[in-house]
């Protein structure tokens, strides 16, 4: 009788798919490929290493990106996160040196604990000054960003401030490597067996983690599902009993705490101690793992298992630009923004195909009149 | 609904709001019964919508109380969390809801306690009240991916489940259609026995007529009275919320004489089609007023936009004034002196941060073309001449269209089609959401319009409109027009009679 | 009289923080005794007299954002956002005006020297066309693809820089290279025999060019339809696209025009640098010119007095000798204090308060005459 019903049971399993399903899949789908036709053709992706080399070096990005992901899900963009990695680098490896500490453990948990510290604060100050008084998310992150590079320069006097020779966790983080021979290389030399153990680095499964426990915490928990009705519609969740300002204010604090823990990452997996070139960029290239990964700039969608994925397109790609021996930097910047621009006009015309965005193309419309009919 | 007590839900008494320069509600009482369906009547600028956002929380009030059955005391709302919580829920006209969540999700959000959410057990909960309340949706789905209808229903829904004692509609049927309606109707007999008190807000009087046990009348920000509906006559209701005397009546069936044209065909199309709408064939005399009707979603909006070329255009022959012309987007429209007054106001008509200046002389401005601006005295004069013509009332010139009541908003999208003088002016839905008053003089200046030599095409959901002004109705069923009235036949039975069609 | 107050209302917020700074600068200068930051004085020596002095700086070095704020308005409005790839932009056109520029192609060199004027204007001009290309690729993909302009320009913010190295590199051999030629100084310094810098005839150039466009067209009307509500501008006629791609094209130009005179002043054209963060500062400018970042409503005015703003900012710490990269650290909270004061709780709070007092004090005055 009712012409609702019968319709929506009508709907395919595609069709129940949503745009953010459907993006997530899309960059799923197209690292694997791409992953597939690396090892297919470029020697060195045969070897498991280099997955693990791209998860480990870009570890700090993956972190990132969940920052970024959080932030845009609920309508915001945060762009100082590379600013906040450079100062945390640069506090973290002065605190090393001359927080006087003697027990190693001790002296790592305290050194985690200023990384977060800083994010936090940075977090916090943000989001407060977004949230509470309303004011422009780019503008009040391209200050924040401003603030924690000059903060950087101010501490260090402008030098770059290194580890001692003696890290006392070098020896620490080589333990805490997973070694896995059985997808290392083997080598015979003189009769005998080298087996070179493929490394998975400590830094890798804390942005695993990272990226699980968001992915549960913007899933499962009220603040989750509240940034995402925040980023799908501001009003209707203030008038739903959201506090909106409450949320918002929580997703900037959570991603300047992951910036705060992508710093101590980096710091810590590069050894390089504090410069003041540290961060460049790294927020534009969060937001491109984002992007790539499905989240929406206007918010509402998104999901950070994309953006992990969208980090590891990023990161393959640059792997595949280096051993296909275009060395010099500026094929890597144009790969990127090639990548990008197949990625940015793929969802739009997806979407406009699914006939929610905002492209509508004529077939679209057919299509649902047909199944009408 | 028989044994239910009359004992008041909702009381409020003396209460007073004063914004910036006007008295928006004087010393107001309303009360709400257990299990009735209450019609909270007014013009705009009535106060209507002020005294729901005193309840709600939304507005502080200046003076007066509320009492809510089953709170100690006088209940204390600062916020609609404060309303939500004794009982007060409100459902919007514009879906308050985020597309972008599950329907479990829009019904649970906002309200849990603790930071976890188990989410299977909502969305059996869910499945549980959707089945009861007859609502088509699945729990899990996304929200966006149901109807308009369904999502006010699932509004609805979420403020039962929070056992609401009060709950107010305000304008929900505003983009339904009839069935919709229909179905939404249902669903608040059904709460009504229930016991829920339903305060309801609407502009389409037969609705209120349709389900309504109660009517309270504001005027000017204060109360004209409460009746039994069986007490108040649909012509009477009228004169209370116009506060004119019931002679004063006889003019809304008379709004003036109908205008059936010359033989001149102004506009004539021969299967006309856009993405949006199947071909169809139409033309319009000179002097001549004519309507499309159907129910909403029957194509009548999407063919008058491809008259305009406001859609793309597929296919088809047009002849303006006995000459071919090519009508692919809105600009080749304008210069051919056709215009056209979008169905909806806020997203199609007004710019809402320019000025009632920029947005009067905005059409006219564009057909002199992009180098040909005018000077800032012809605007002024333009601007004057056609606020004081449509008696628009707004502070000056230079007030931002947004901050103007829908009325008044309808008038200056008015006055920018009436000063590029078109031959041929389309008016969709040109009296959605405004006031009886304003409603009445735009139907007498179509009137005038006709008269004068321009041909009209006028659309309304409202069928008496049409009767009232149209010589000639088109109706149309699922995108194809099934049928032409003219003269003896334009009854409302014959119309609906036609909507509904071979159906049988 | 009237219409004046108006438009000095939009602009209290630039004109507030400028005036702040300089008051500041002001109090600094008593409080020090020393009047050097507004000192304006003569300099001469082989290549005629120039006027210096802190001002005349701020005026001289802020051309290049001046011009870039005025295109970044103008995107902001009709799209709704930013286009953060000017900086990489300007740099692509840096490069083409080099290239353009330089007489013998095959010939590596590090330093351009003698050009010719024909050459010249080939440069500028292959300049304006690239940049107003480029700006075309973001302009069709917000304008045609429906993109958020953040996201579209990412794309050439990310490879940008890297396409103006490509050229150079392949047409000159180099990635930076110094520019020594009296031409170029007349461009980028001053003109020999005229005391004031030539960017300031630029930037007023550009301004008057933009203030005959406004005038003779109806770009502003156009742009903040399109802005505040596309689907009623289109509805009256108006090509939304078409608006979008324009302003795309006027931000081309701006651009162009802002990597010459920026290239020229530093007698220095490197890809990696050239317009570094401009994005930023253009943005700001935007802002600080109490503009709606989310489009609409705008006012070239705000944002050139933002412009402004932000170079006595630099100028002024300049003065202070506060090194470039902690410079950024003072910039920061100065911005963030400008932010605070023109966001709209704290601006609606001001006003309650105002009327507050207002209140009392009337209040008091009608006890006074009782």
């Amino acid at each position: 009788m009712t012409t609702i019903q019968p319709d929506l049971r009508k709907k395919k399993r595609f069709e129940r798919l949503t745009d953010a399903q459907l993006l997530t899949i899309i960059s799923g789908t197209i690292f694997v490929v791409m992953y597939l036709i690396a090892v297919l053709s470029i020697e060195e992706f045969k070897k498991p290493q280099v997955l693990f080399d791209i998860t480990n070096y870009y570890s700090y990005l993956i972190i990132i990106a969940c920052a970024l992901t959080i932030v845009m899900v609920g309508g915001g963009i945060n762009i100082s996160v590379g600013g906040v990695i450079c100062l945390t680098c640069m506090v973290c490896t002065m605190f090393m040196k001359d927080s006087g500490i003697e027990d190693p453990t001790l002296l790592l948990w305290a050194t985690f604990g200023v990384a977060i510290a800083i994010g936090a604060a940075f977090g916090a100050f943000q989001g407060a000054l977004i949230s509470f008084l309303e004011i422009q998310p780019f503008i009040i992150t391209l200050g924040g960003m401003f603030l924690a590079r000059g903060l950087t320069t101010i501490l260090s006097g402008g030098k770059n401030v290194t580890l001692p020779d003696d890290n006392p966790f070098a020896k620490w983080m080589a333990e805490l490597e997973i070694k896995i021979p059985e997808l290392g290389t083997q080598r015979i030399r003189k009769g005998k067996v080298f087996i070179n153990p493929a490394v998975l680095n400590w830094v890798t499964i804390i942005a695993i983690a990272v990226v699980v426990i968001i992915y549960l915490v913007m899933r499962f928990t009220k603040f989750g599902r509240n940034t995402y009705a925040i980023g799908g519609n501001q009003q209707s969740a203030q008038m739903l009993g959201i506090n909106v300002k409450q949320t918002r204010f929580n997703t900037y604090l959570l991603s300047g705490v992951l910036s705060g823990l992508a710093g101590f990452v980096f710091m810590m997996f590069n050894g390089a101690g504090g410069k003041t070139g540290i961060g460049l960029r790294f927020e534009m290239d969060a937001i491109a793992a984002s992007i790539i990964g499905g989240t929406l700039l206007s918010g509402g969608v998104g999901n950070v298992i994309g953006s992990f994925f969208g980090a590891m397109i990023l990161g393959t790609l640059q792997k595949i630009i280096w051993f296909s021996g275009l060395q010099e930097a500026y094929w890597q910047d144009m790969a990127n923004g090639v990548m990008l621009g197949i990625f940015i006009v793929m969802q739009s015309v997806v979407l406009g195909v699914r006939g929610k965005g905002k492209i509508s193309l004529p077939f679209a419309k057919g299509k649902a009149s047909l199944e009408k009919g | 609904m028989p044994n239910m007590e009359n004992q008041a839900v909702l009381t409020m008494r003396g209460i007073c709001k004063q914004f910036p320069g006007t008295k928006a509600l004087n010393n107001v009482d309303f009360t709400l019964r257990k299990g009735e369906i209450h019609a909270l009547m007014g013009e705009n600028g009535a106060g209507k919508s002020t005294l729901i956002k005193v309840l709600t929380g939304v507005y502080g009030k200046d003076a007066g109380s509320i009492w809510v059955d089953g709170t100690e005391g006088e209940a204390r709302i600062h916020s609609p969390q404060d309303a939500q919580n004794i009982g007060i829920s409100t459902v919007y006209q514009e879906i308050t809801l985020c597309p972008n969540l599950s329907v479990a999700e829009n019904m649970f959000i906002g309200r849990t306690k603790g930071p976890f959410v188990n989410w299977w057990s909502r969305n059996k909960r869910t499945t549980e009240i959707l089945e009861s309340l007859n609502i088509p949706a699945r729990a899990r789905q996304e929200l966006s991916q149901c109807s308009l209808a369904v999502q006010q229903m699932v509004a609805i829904a979420r403020a039962v489940d929070m056992n609401c004692k009060v709950l107010i509609l305000d304008e929900p049927t505003s983009s339904l259609d009839e069935h919709e309606v229909e179905m939404l109707f249902g669903l608040m007999r059904d709460l009504r026995d229930r016991g829920v008190g339903i305060i309801f807000v609407t502009h389409f009087l037969e609705q209120v007529y349709a389900v309504s046990d109660r009517i309270t009348v504001l005027r000017n920000g204060e109360l004209v009275g409460e009746w039994p509906v069986a007490e108040l006559p649909q012509v009477e209701l009228v004169a209370r919320m116009m506060g004119k005397d019931l002679d004063d009546m006889v003019d809304l069936d008379a709004v003036g004489e109908k205008s059936v044209g010359s033989d001149e065909t102004v506009y004539e199309a021969v299967g006309l089609s856009s993405t949006e709408c199947k071909p169809f064939d139409f033309q319009i005399h000179k002097g001549e007023v004519n309507g499309f009707t159907g129910l909403l979603g029957s194509g009548r909006s999407e063919s008058v936009r491809a008259i305009f070329g406001a859609d793309r255009v597929t296919g088809g022959m047009v002849m303006v004034k006995g000459q071919h012309a090519v009508i692919n987007k809105p600009y080749r429209a304008m210069k051919k002196g056709i215009g056209y007054l979008p169905e909806d106001r806020k997203r199609d008509g007004i710019v809402a941060d320019l000025s009632v200046r920029e947005n009067i002389i905005l059409a006219l401005q564009v057909m002199k073309g992009f180098f040909h601006p005018m000077s800032r005295d012809e605007m002024e004069a333009f601007a004057d001449e056609y606020i004081k013509a449509l008696q628009i009332k707004t502070a000056s010139q230079e007030t931002p269209i947004g901050s103007l009541s829908g009325g008044n908003q309808q008038k200056v999208i008015l006055a920018r089609w009436l000063l590029t003088h078109p031959d041929y002016l389309i008016l969709d839905e040109p009296t959605r959401g405004i006031d009886v008053g304003t409603k009445l003089e735009i139907q007498r200046l179509v009137l005038k319009l006709a008269e004068e030599g321009m041909s009209v095409t006028f659309i309304s959901s409202e069928i008496e409109e049409m009767l009232r002004t149209c010589s000639r109705l088109i109706v149309m069923r699922d995108r194809n027009i099934v049928g032409e009235l003219t003269g003896d036949q334009l009854t409302q039975g014959q119309i609906m009679r036609t909507i509904a069609g071979g159906e049988q | 009289m009237k219409k004046i107050k108006n438009s000095l209302g939009a602009l209290t917020m630039p004109l507030v923080a400028l005036g702040v700074l300089l008051l500041f600068n002001l109090i600094r200068c008593i409080v020090t005794g020393s009047w050097s930051f507004y000192e304006i004085s003569i300099a001469t020596d082989e290549k005629g007299s120039v006027l210096t002095g802190n001002l005349i700086s701020i005026i001289d070095s802020a051309s290049a954002l001046v011009i870039l704020a005025m295109g970044m308005t103008l995107v902001t409005a009709a799209c709704g956002g930013q286009d953060i790839s000017v900086g990489a932009v300007g740099a692509i056109a840096g490069a083409f005006f080099v290239i353009m520029m330089h007489p013998q192609k095959e010939v590596q060199m590090s330093t351009l020297t003698s050009v010719a004027w024909p050459n010249v204007i080939l440069g500028v001009v292959v300049a304006i066309i690239a940049a107003v290309i480029f700006c075309l690729f973001n302009g069709v993909l917000v304008a045609y693809f429906k993109i958020q302009p953040m996201i579209a320009t990412l794309i050439l913010f990310s490879c940008g820089r890297s396409i103006a190295y490509y050229f150079l590199y392949q047409a000159l051999g180099v990635g930076s290279i110094k520019l020594d030629d009296p031409i170029i100084f007349a461009i980028g310094k001053t003109i020999p025999g005229v005391p004031i810098p030539t960017s300031i005839f630029v930037v007023i150039l550009v301004g008057l060019l933009m203030w005959l466009i406004f005038k003779r067209t109806n770009l502003r009307l156009y742009t903040q339809a399109v802005g505040i509500n596309q689907k009623a501008a289109q509805l009256n006629g108006i090509n939304p696209v078409m608006v979008k791609l324009l302003s795309f094209v006027m931000l081309g130009v701006c651009v162009a025009v802002a990597a010459i005179v920026k290239s020229t002043s530093l007698s220095t054209l490197t890809t990696k640098s050239l317009m570094d963060s401009f994005e930023m500062d253009a943005i700001l400018a935007v802002a600080i010119g109490a503009n709606n970042l989310g489009g609409g409503k705008f006012r070239l005015g705000g944002s050139i007095l933002g412009a402004y703003t932000i170079q006595t900012l630099t100028t002024t710490l300049n003065a202070m000798e506060v090194s470039s990269d902690s410079m950024k650290f003072y910039k920061a909270i100065v911005i963030i204090v400008i932010m605070v004061a023109g966001s709209p709780v704290v601006r609606n709070w001001i006003v309650s308060l105002g009327n507050k007092i207002k209140m009392t004090t009337r209040a008091a005055r009608v006890k006074e005459v009782e």
